[in-house]
C-alpha cells in the first residue's frame, strides 16, 4: 500500500493493491459477521389481530379490556427494541466479541449487566457503521482510497476492531514479534501473524497521517 | 473540546438526594491497541493536549491503568461507552 497522508482539509489518502484490499474488506466482513446478534429482536410488525407472540412477548392483550381510542400499549420485547436495549445483560461467550463489548464494570457483575442491557446494541450498531464505510470507501479490487475527516474516523475505529478480533484469536502479547518469531514459517498461525502485523501498520500510517 | 464538566444527576430512588461522589473512568493496558492510537483517542475523546494524552497512555502502558476522567456517573458511563467505540478496555468505578 501507499501509506496514508492527509489531504488538504481535514481528509486523508491511501492506495492498496488489490491483494491488500481483498484481504482488508474480508477481515472486515468478518468483523461484521461477528458484530451480528443472533439473538437480536426481530424488526417490529404492526399487531395484527388475533397475532401470537413470539419467544421474549407478553401473552397477547386483552384488548377488549381496553376502552375505544385507549393507546396500544407497547409489548415489553417492542418497548425494548424501540430503546435499543438488548436483552443480554452478560458478556459474549466467543472472546474476541467479548473484547469488541468489553464490561464497563469490573467488579460489580449487576452494574456491569445494566450498562450492557442498555448500550451494548448501539454499540454493535455503531461498529457495524464504521465497518460499512471501509467497505464503502474500499475498492474491492483496490486502488486510490480518498477519505473525509469522518470517514477516517470510520476507517480508524473499524481497522481497530480488525486488530482486536484477530489479536484476541490470536492470543497475542505484548512481545507478539518474539510469538511470530516462533512459528514455523509453514504454520497458518505464522501468515495471520503476518495480516495481524500488516493491519498495525495501516493503522499507524492512518494515525500519523491524523496528527 | 474540555472535558465535560460534572452533571449533577438526578437522585433515583433510594439514594439520598445529593451530587453523586466522585465516579472514575479508567483504562486498561491490552496488548493490542497501538500506543500512538490510545494517545490519538485521549486527544480525540477529552480534548486533552498531546503532552497529558501521552502521559495517561504511558501509566496505562507502564501501571496497567490510568484514571482519564471523573466526574458524575453518568458522564463516566459516556466516557465508558464512547471508548469502548475505539476499542479501548474502559470501566466505570467509584472514587473511594
Amino acid at each position: 500500500m501507499d501509506a496514508f497522508r492527509r489531504t488538504s482539509g481535514r481528509g486523508v489518502r491511501a492506495r492498496f493493491d488489490a491483494p491488500e484490499a481483498v484481504l482488508l474488506r474480508s477481515l472486515i466482513e468478518q468483523v461484521v459477521d461477528l458484530l451480528t446478534d443472533p439473538d437480536a429482536a426481530p424488526p417490529q410488525q404492526p399487531s395484527q389481530p388475533d397475532e401470537q407472540g413470539g419467544p421474549g412477548t407478553l401473552p397477547e392483550r386483552p384488548r377488549e379490556a381496553l376502552a375505544p381510542g385507549t393507546p396500544e400499549v407497547p409489548t415489553s420485547a417492542e418497548l425494548e427494541a424501540m430503546l435499543g436495549m438488548g436483552h443480554s445483560a452478560q458478556a459474549p461467550q466467543d472472546p474476541a466479541l467479548a473484547r469488541l463489548l468489553p464490561d464497563a464494570y469490573r467488579d460489580d457483575p449487576d452494574a456491569a449487566g445494566e450498562f450492557r442491557r442498555f448500550t451494548e446494541q448501539s454499540l454493535r450498531s455503531a461498529k457495524q457503521e464504521s465497518a460499512r464505510i471501509v467497505l464503502e470507501t474500499l475498492p474491492a479490487d483496490g486502488g486510490q482510497v480518498r477519505l473525509s475527516g469522518e470517514q477516517a474516523q470510520s476507517w480508524l475505529r473499524a481497522l481497530n476492531d480488525v486488530r482486536l478480533a484477530l489479536g484476541v484469536r490470536l492470543g497475542v502479547t505484548e512481545e507478539f514479534e518474539e510469538q511470530w518469531q516462533e512459528l514455523d514459517p509453514a504454520d497458518p498461525q505464522s501468515a495471520a501473524f503476518e495480516v495481524y502485523a500488516w493491519l498495525g501498520g495501516v493503522q499507524e500510517s492512518l494515525v500519523q497521517a491524523l496528527t | 473540546m474540555s472535558v465535560a464538566p460534572s452533571e449533577v444527576a438526578l437522585p433515583e430512588s433510594g439514594e439520598r438526594t445529593t451530587p453523586d461522589k466522585p465516579w472514575l473512568t479508567i483504562v486498561w493496558n491490552d496488548p493490542i491497541n497501538l500506543m500512538d492510537y490510545v494517545t490519538y483517542v485521549f486527544q480525540t475523546v477529552f480534548g486533552y493536549p498531546k503532552s497529558k494524552a501521552t502521559k495517561l497512555m504511558l501509566d496505562v502502558h507502564h501501571k496497567g491503568k490510568a484514571v482519564v476522567a471523573a466526574g458524575a456517573r453518568e458522564s463516566m458511563e459516556h466516557n465508558a461507552e464512547v471508548l469502548h467505540g475505539y476499542g479501548l478496555w474502559a470501566t466505570v468505578s467509584s472514587d473511594s
